[in-house]
């Protein structure tokens, strides 16, 4: 049998080697926040004649909007982030691109937030995000209380999601800096989600090796949990490749409206699967017995 | 077959039936015949606006100037032609809003000016000296001053549109064909309006909407009872009828929100979904057929069954949908297999045990409820959190996936359960799928 408690160090290291550069980007350049957050006009211009990036950076660098982020955004379309324009505003930009570029312009798609409706977004994520917390924790105190030991259970549950988390949040702070990836509500939305659907893998693993406890399938901890994790290792894979394999077409096929929510989603579920697996069981272990391996005695359970 | 399971066969089979027809391109019920789309899917505009209640009168209540803004909103958009518009109050701790969702609108500068506009339109007359000329300001314009008049209790009266009758429209000049909006006074309007047009004979009365000059014609007799507004485009002139009509907002807004998208971007954007809709379930399909054999086949069966009847129900409620409401289905599909793997698993682990096919399957079922009743509870939480969420942003696309997401996991749980269970105990009641092989068991 695959011995997962065993490599458990090599598992910490690895998720170590994601999480520390992740938090350090976390902290040097945080979040990009998206207009739902910060405020502004964000608009995707279609053009009937080819433009080019730099073209349109020039001109609104002339109108004077120097500040601007331009970024094409495919089928030689471009995604325009500026300062709140009001509507005035907008028709006159629109106007001059137009005579500037020398071409017919579309907008085809537009969103502007004033700065009180963003500070309200600002405010109730992060009650959202409480609450969410809040039930979780009733949820993991509930579904723990057969446990033996539920508070150590719940803890070790809650370091495997925050692990998860971690990794969704700093994977999208490094993308912001590299590739100018936003945050906006939609990838709050994915965050809670992959929240749900990530204690809901470890509280699957958890329950196996309960149930071995029960059973008496060894007396060393570390056996009994890596046999419940490798019981739960069939149904964590396949469950989580299923929804990848859904989540992925939806990343690579579906239009650009939904893709913090699907990379989000993306990158949470592979992380929870990974730390469902790799992690969760294995922080029991190591509160059990410590950090050094055991000796390889009983690899199969006795 | 296991007593029951026969009445619990014709009951999925009918309701699956059922479901089928419903979501039929024009069939359906309660008038529900198609699905119904959300903005970001169709096109339109999404709007919000900041209610400025510290200009209202102090003698109306908050409760009162939020309703008739809402409800002169409302008028002014469907008297604009827009299909299935949505107007709605948000009161919380920022403010007042009235959300506005305009979809298919093609023209949307035209909707920002007709419905964000105060429209309160008014009568002036000039101010002259002493010796009747006309008294400039600093830019040399003349300086006008609002038109009052006794009214019929005698009291003294400023002439605006508020006595006006909501029939006001647009007519054609029959010599230049220029548009102008014909309106007609009220009873009150029309003592004001004789006496104004009486001392103002010869003279220019200027007519002003939000304090912006529109026109300035010479009285040419005493009018009492109707008139024109004339210098405006055709545009213009059905917007200021419409909003003479549905009565000139109390208090001013702020427009604090915008989203439009294009209707080519929306209609793109829906074949792209699905086109990653189906390829992304044809994907699980194949992988549970791979994996799981017989047991991947029959999950498939209820997998079909759960996609039908979730369909019907966004008709049937019907749920709007929005690009991330089609994502969270299907996550929901993706993630719909869950209870199927499970109950697959131990099926394996309880055919290694040695059981027979038919107590496997039982037991397998038995063993993973609670499993699959634990693991869905998370996803409702983060569901409701995120529901509520949705709502006080109101943000149709967080809400729209919350709302899919949650009606898919929950049921898919009967799907995984019921349905399965069901079908799996008719075919091998029927002698399908004997040797463990099919389930996915290695020969020992």
């Amino acid at each position: 049998m695959i011995d997962l408690v065993g490599k458990r160090n090599w598992f910490f290291l690895i998720s170590a080697i994601v999480i520390i550069p992740g938090i350090i980007s976390l902290a040097v350049f945080g979040l990009k926040p998206g207009v739902d957050f910060s405020s502004g006009t964000a608009m995707t211009l279609s053009f009937d004649k080819g433009v080019e990036l730099s073209q349109l950076r020039q001109e609104l660098t002339d109108l004077g909007y120097d500040k601007a982020v331009v970024q094409p955004a495919g089928e030689g379309d471009f995604f325009v982030r500026l300062p709140e324009l009001s509507s005035e505003q907008t028709t006159n930009l629109k106007d001059s691109l137009q005579t500037g570029l020398d071409t017919n312009i579309t907008i085809s798609s537009l969103y502007s937030v004033s700065p009180i409706v963003a500070a309200g977004t600002v405010r109730n994520t992060f009650i959202a995000v409480v609450v969410a917390a809040i039930g979780i924790l009733l949820y993991i105190s509930w579904a723990f209380r057969k446990m033996p030991k539920p508070i150590r259970w719940g803890t070790c549950a809650i370091i495997a999601l925050l692990h998860d988390l971690v990794v969704v949040i700093a994977v999208f702070s490094i993308l912001g800096w590299v590739a100018g990836v936003e945050v906006d509500a939609l990838f709050v939305t994915g965050v809670l989600a992959v929240v749900g659907v990530s204690v809901n893998n470890i509280v699957v693993v958890f329950d196996r090796i309960r149930e071995n406890m029960k059973r008496g399938v060894s007396r060393d901890f570390e056996v009994v949990a890596n046999y419940g994790i490798i019981e739960s290792l069939g149904r964590s894979l396949n469950t989580g490749l299923a929804t990848l394999f859904v989540i992925v077409a939806l990343y690579l096929l579906g239009g650009a409206t939904t893709h913090t929510l699907v990379l989000a989603l993306m990158i949470g579920i592979a992380t929870g699967i990974y730390s469902s697996l790799c992690i969760a069981g294995q922080l029991l272990v190591v509160w059990e017995k410590g950090l050094s391996p055991r000796k390889k005695v009983a690899t199969s359970p006795a | 077959m296991k007593r029951g399971n026969t009445p619990l066969l014709i009951f999925i089979l009918v309701l699956f039936g059922f479901c089928l027809w419903v979501i039929w391109p024009g069939n359906g019920i309660f008038g529900r015949n198609e699905f119904t789309l959300g903005l970001d899917l169709k096109g339109g505009s999404h709007l919000v606006y900041q209610i400025d209640l510290s200009k209202k009168d102090p003698a109306q209540s908050d409760a009162d100037v939020i309703d008739g803004v809402k409800s002169k909103i409302e008028r002014r958009v469907n008297a604009y032609g827009v299909t299935e518009p949505i107007v709605q109050s948000i009161t919380n701790e920022r403010g007042s809003f009235v959300l506005v969702q305009l979809p298919g609108v093609k023209d949307i500068d035209q909707a920002l000016k007709l419905i964000g506009q105060t429209a309160e339109l008014d009568f002036e007359e000039r101010v002259v000296d002493s010796s009747g000329n006309p008294v400039l300001d600093e830019n040399g314009n003349q300086e006008w001053v609002i038109a009052k008049a006794k009214g019929s209790d005698g009291q003294e009266r400023e002439l605006t549109g508020k006595y006006l009758k909501p029939n006001a429209q647009v007519v054609l000049t029959s010599q230049t064909n220029e548009p102008e909006v014909a309106f007609e006074w009220n009873s009150e309007g029309a003592v004001l309006f004789e006496q104004i047009t009486q001392r103002n004979l010869q003279k220019p009365l200027g007519i002003f909407l939000d304090n912006q000059l529109i026109s300035a014609p010479t009285v040419q007799a005493v009018i009492k009872d109707k008139g024109v507004i004339t210098g405006l485009n055709l545009e213009e002139a059905r917007t200021l009828a419409i909003q003479l009509n549905s009565g000139s907002l109390d208090v001013p807004l702020t427009l604090v929100e915008r989203r439009d998208i294009g209707a080519t971007m929306g209609e793109d954007s829906l074949k792209k979904s699905l086109m990653a809709g189906i390829i992304g379930s044809a994907m699980v399909v194949l992988f549970m057929i791979a994996y799981y054999r017989f047991s991947g086949f029959v999950a498939c069966l209820a997998l079909v069954v759960f996609v039908v009847l979730n369909l019907a129900v966004f008709k049937l409620i019907p749920v709007v949908l929005t690009l991330p409401g089609i994502a969270g289905f299907l996550v929901s599909v993706g993630m719909g297999v869950d209870g199927n793997v499970l109950v697959a698993e131990r099926l394996k682990e309880e055919l290694r045990r040695g059981r027979t096919l038919g107590a496997a399957i039982e037991e397998g079922f038995r063993q993973s409820w609670s499993a699959i009743l634990d693991a869905n509870v998370t996803v409702f939480i983060a569901c409701a959190v995120l529901y509520w969420l949705g709502n006080t942003f109101g943000n149709f696309l967080v809400l729209g996936f919350a709302t899919t997401l949650f009606i898919g996991t929950a049921l898919s749980m009967f799907t995984q359960v019921v349905v399965t269970r069901t079908f799996l105990r008719t075919l091998v009641g029927l002698g399908v799928a004997k040797s463990p092989g099919a389930y996915g068991v290695a020969k020992q």
